[in-house]
């Protein structure tokens, strides 16, 4: 088997979709994987759902359908995604409504679902989630390697695991058991280097006078050319922006990783600690020696539950001494809430531009802040409580320090996530494969 | 040559969240200096750092294969993107506050930052 070239074409709910489309119209892949998911993106999802159980699923899928699915058809390129989110089914309804309506008669569409455990959380739960309003497992490869052979043009799924969005396609592709560890790991390996897109290209980089990123404006999706024994070469489409350097690929790497030598994915237990990487060319960088363990007995669940509203309002001060009158509106409103018996579960207040990014972490300021924004957080139970506590931001305009300007407040449900691991063998992720009518 | 540099000079680092678990990574621009980077980012100086941002323990990993180094924070993100109230949910910017770290300077000239705005 030749290398398989697969191409990332999301790296989060909200990504941009025209990278993605370029990706398939010039790069030649054979695979597109979409990461569509993360805590903060599921999270929402799931509270769509909630509100609307028709919903629940990536809001970018008619243009997704329209803009890349259809050029993955036109090109031959297999296109997988977990854009599924909180209602895997309902995104390939509409998926294959959608591509009916474009004359994509014949087109195959499959759905992973099994990720959705909370009607049977209690039975491996220890109790603590009673209140629980979802409840997702992180499914591996193996469902996109069965939905794969059975034919799918296209692979939508709920939470599957980032890097597995990858693996699947390249372990069908390359025919990797399911328990070659090794190459199992050299294509996770691959995965997640790809699963974030644009931070291996030049995204989240740029950081003047020591690094810089050529046109940021434009930068281009990463793809790889894998071979049978999991090395690859990972690249961008030449023209777009940014950079592929060995830096930017250890960066990436090195993401959202615990213990290097005991990276859990659902599929393989990889050891990263002997990746190495190696500038093959501009914008090229090969990757090889991962290795693998046999799968975690567990798979990982996140676990959603209601934990009331969560509310921000900002104020701005500015001119000299802005940071004392923020600090004073910050005493003001604290006395106010103290005053009127308001108590949320949590109360936070931040001067931006001062220590809103490291609290009491912050080194103290080389030079007073000309403009400081005040920026008060809480959150409770009591959607009431939340409100009156951004109320006493609102009434700086009248009561507070001088100057006190551009009041902006923001409330919202709150679905607090945790996790809690399953055996495996409670998990049961089904394929189910429709075709466009 | 100034006695110490700032980190930032030196190193790039990246930092990502998994629940209420940060981690940053560390990472030597020039592999030759990963020794010498390794020797001045310790854990217990990240720990101190971090000090009243972070409340559970702190842990230092190495990948030698790409000469990078890998601390992993726990009870550092206010319970979690999902619930925090941290403006930066996800502690986007803590890998800008481990890079202002003052270290000795390297004992060879290479390895300052001009040299790579690649």
């Amino acid at each position: 088997m030749t290398a398989v070239r697969i191409g990332c074409g999301s790296s989060y709910a909200e990504d941009r979709v025209e990278p993605a489309a370029a990706l398939v119209e010039h790069g030649e892949l054979d695979v597109l994987s979409l990461d569509c998911l993360a805590e903060r993106t599921l999270t929402h999802a799931q509270l769509r759902r909630l509100a609307d159980p028709s919903t629940g699923y990536d809001l970018r899928l008619d243009r997704l359908v329209a803009e890349v699915v259809t050029r993955c058809l036109d090109h031959g390129t297999r296109f997988v995604a977990n854009l599924g989110a909180a209602n895997p089914v309902g995104a390939a309804e509409r998926t294959c409504e959608l591509l009916a309506r474009l004359g994509r008669s014949g087109a195959r569409v499959a759905v992973v679902t099994g990720d959705d455990v909370l009607d049977r959380l209690g039975t491996f739960d220890d109790g603590s989630h009673a209140t629980a309003v979802s409840a997702n497992a992180y499914l591996g490869a193996a469902p996109i390697v069965e939905a794969l052979e059975r034919g799918a043009d296209v692979v939508i799924g709920g939470r599957i695991a980032d890097a597995s969005l990858f693996l699947g396609p390249l372990a069908h592709a390359h025919g990797w058991g399911s328990d070659a560890w090794d190459v199992l790991a050299a294509g996770q390996t691959v995965g997640h280097l790809l699963e974030c897109g644009t931070y291996l290209t030049g995204g989240n980089w740029h950081d003047p006078p020591v690094r810089t990123v050529a046109r940021p404006w434009d930068l281009g999706m990463p793809f790889a050319d894998v071979e049978a024994d999991g090395t690859a070469v990972l690249s961008k489409l030449s023209g777009t922006g940014g950079l592929l350097t060995v830096d930017t690929c250890k960066a990436q790497l090195t993401y959202e990783i615990g213990d290097p030598s005991a990276y859990l994915t659902p599929d393989v237990v990889v050891d990263l600690t002997g990746v190495r990487l190696e500038q093959v060319g501009p914008d090229r960088v090969r990757v090889s020696g991962a290795a693998g363990r046999p799968a975690p007995a567990t798979l990982k669940v996140l676990v959603g539950s209601s934990e009331g509203h969560l509310g921000e309002a900002e104020v701005s001060f500015a001119g000299l001494g802005a940071a004392e009158r923020a600090q004073a509106a910050a005493e003001l409103v604290r006395c106010r809430l103290e005053q009127s018996g308001v108590v949320p579960d949590e109360l936070r207040v931040d001067r931006v531009g001062v220590d809103a990014s490291y609290g009491p972490a912050t080194p103290p300021p080389a030079v007073e802040p000309f403009e400081v924004r005040l920026r008060v957080a809480a959150r409770s139970g009591d959607r009431s409580t939340v409100d009156q506590v951004l109320a006493e931001v609102d009434a700086l305009y009248m009561y507070g320090p001088a100057g006190a300007g551009g009041v902006r407040r923001d409330v919202r449900p709150v679905l607090g996530l945790d996790t809690c691991f399953v055996p495996r063998d409670e998990v049961h992720p089904t394929v189910t494969v429709l075709e466009v009518a | 040559m100034p006695a110490t540099v700032p980190l930032r000079e030196l190193a790039f680092a990246r930092s990502g969240d998994k629940g209420d678990t940060s981690n940053v990574a560390v990472i030597p621009y020039d592999e030759a200096l990963f020794d010498h980077v390794a020797s001045q980012v310790t854990t217990e100086r990240v720990a101190a750092l971090f000090a009243g941002l972070v409340h559970g323990p702190v842990r230092r990993y190495e990948l030698p294969g790409i000469k990078a180094l890998n601390f992993v924070m726990e009870r550092a993100l206010g319970g979690g993107v999902s619930r925090t109230l941290a403006l930066d949910a996800h502690g986007k910017a803590y890998a800008n506050l481990v890079l202002t770290l003052e270290v000795d300077a390297p004992p060879a000239p290479e390895g300052h930052g001009e040299e790579h705005g690649r």
